[in-house]
């Protein structure tokens, strides 16, 4: 029973930081119909961007939140103005082609920059903190992850939901040409997306250092967490990912209780049921 | 204020508006009216920059706005209320309207915010409602009182009763002739000529494409022939 509790609250825990990473994914597809499949290495260079900020300047990776943001939020702007902007109202294939190549390219980037080690912060500051609530213990990282991953998905969903801005961008993507009698221009309200997206991902970045090692695919097993989410939640719901990403970490933490090699498969499963039963997602529309 | 010259325009490769000339004054009403497939939807897409003209100017306020996206016409203050609503279903009633005043003051859309509820009181009842759970007529008040939040300059109407009852087909007419009253200038798209003609100060009539008669709209209504080849009254 306490082993229960304790993988219970431990996927809540990793589930909020799925959370984040999926809430980018969400925000893109929902608002431009566009699958980004380099998301994860958004996410990839977040770590780094944390990882550096300590080798270089000594800053603990919840120091380095901000930059890790600002950074990956630039690169985000990068990605839509040189690449993905371009090619939008072709066909979905380009589309695909085109976030492909820049996941194949920024791996690739990576590991040319960086070599294929993995590159990880000793002894962070979150680490030295632990607590113990009855018979279960939850360690300082993993408290601070999901604390600072809640925070920030509920930052995007207030933006999106709450305020002018965030309305704009949602109307941009329900209806463009409608938006656009509004005067709002939909490719700002697209570029804003991929610099929110950026932001989510950057700070996810640097959360994770604060038990995971940063390498050229360290994204990957986080953001195919983030596509059950997105599906899970349904697509382009925010709400939704919020709330699947800690359903996604309760069933791979109690399925890893009993069957540690299968928790990915449990994740996977759940898709599956989902997308059975429910193929919208717990909230989306379509 | 508004003045279309030699407009040509291509619609999904088809041929769909062949040299138009069109002018509508400061303050006045002017209904464009013809059969389905005239090209009266595509001029006033071709006038708010949705649709991109192949040849010809339109030229707005002294300005030449052939060819800008639709956001810059529409900041400019000529705003199109298009067919089929295309209100934003997701958002509510207010959320709606407010969108319409996206590039104003928080303190002018207030003003403009409580003059649409004047207009519209039952809007003000639905202000937090989905817009897209509403019924036709009331989703056409939104997509009216969302095109008047910006405060318009020129406001084009595409078929506002375009499948809405009778009862709010009169309503909508009424606000118009109120709007009117207020001094916007407006280009009108509708399929109800009676009532077009009867608000209207002047008329154009289109066919395939092309102005093939206009003048005051009290004359064309009375003008039999008019009634019988063009509006098939």
């Amino acid at each position: 029973m306490t082993d229960l509790l304790q993988s219970v609250v431990n996927g809540l825990l990793i589930g909020a930081v799925f959370a984040l990473v999926a809430v980018g994914l969400t925000l893109i597809y929902g608002v431009m119909d566009v699958i980004n499949f380099a998301h994860g290495e958004m996410v990839m260079l977040g770590m780094y961007t944390s990882f550096f900020a300590w080798s270089l300047l000594g800053l603990d990776p919840l120091l380095s939140i901000p930059l890790a943001g600002v950074s990956i939020a630039l690169t985000g702007a990068l990605m839509y103005f040189g690449a993905v902007g371009r090619v939008l109202g072709r066909s979905p294939l380009a589309q695909v082609i085109v976030t492909f190549g820049l996941q194949v390219f920024l791996r690739g980037l990576a590991q040319f920059l960086w070599t294929p080690n993995t590159r990880t912060v000793p002894r962070p500051w979150a680490a030295g903190l632990r607590w113990e609530i009855g018979p279960v213990v939850i360690g300082g990282p993993q408290v601070i992850m999901a604390v600072g991953a809640l925070l920030a998905t509920g930052a995007v969903a207030y933006f999106m939901n709450r305020t002018r801005l965030g309305g704009a961008v949602r109307a941009a993507g329900e209806d463009p040409a409608a938006a656009s009698l509004m005067g709002i221009d939909p490719r700002k309200m697209y570029a804003l997306c991929w610099v929110i997206a950026g932001l989510a991902t950057g700070v996810a970045g640097a959360l994770l250092m604060n038990s995971y090692s940063a390498s050229p695919t360290a994204g990957v097993s986080f953001v195919l967490m983030a596509f059950v989410v997105v599906a899970f939640g349904g697509f382009g719901s925010i709400t939704g990912a919020a709330l699947a990403g800690l359903l996604v970490g309760v069933a791979q933490g109690v399925v890893g209780l009993y069957a540690p090699s299968y928790t990915l498969a449990a994740a996977l499963a759940l898709y599956l049921v989902v997308v059975l039963v429910r193929p919208q997602g717990l909230l989306g529309t379509r | 204020m508004l003045t279309v010259r030699d407009l040509h325009v291509d619609y999904a490769g088809v041929v769909a508006l062949r040299g138009v000339d069109l002018r509508v004054g400061a303050g006045e009403l002017v209904a464009l009216v013809g059969a389905n497939g005239a090209g009266k939807s595509t001029l006033l897409a071709a006038v708010s920059g949705l649709h991109r003209p192949v040849r010809g100017t339109v030229t707005f306020l002294d300005e030449d706005v052939s060819g800008l996206p639709a956001y810059r016409i529409a900041r400019r203050g000529a705003v199109l209320v298009p067919e089929g609503r295309r209100l934003f279903g997701h958002q509510t009633v207010v959320q709606n309207l407010l969108l319409g005043g996206y590039h104003r003051t928080a303190a002018e859309r207030e003003a403009e915010l409580a003059r649409v509820y004047e207009l519209f009181p039952v809007l003000a009842e639905r202000s937090g409602q989905r817009a897209g759970t509403l019924s036709g007529g009331e989703q056409q008040m939104v997509a009216l009182g969302r095109a008047l939040m910006s405060r318009p300059k020129l406001l084009m109407l595409d078929e506002p009763s375009l499948g809405i009852s009778p009862k709010f087909t009169k309503m909508i007419f009424e606000v118009l002739a109120e709007i009117r009253r207020a001094g916007t200038t407006m280009l009108l798209v509708e399929q109800n000529l009676r009532a077009a003609l009867e608000l209207a100060d002047r008329a154009y009539v289109l066919q395939t494409g092309e102005v093939v008669m206009s003048g005051p709209a009290d004359e064309l209504a009375a003008s039999d022939e008019v009634r019988r080849s063009y509006l098939g009254l």
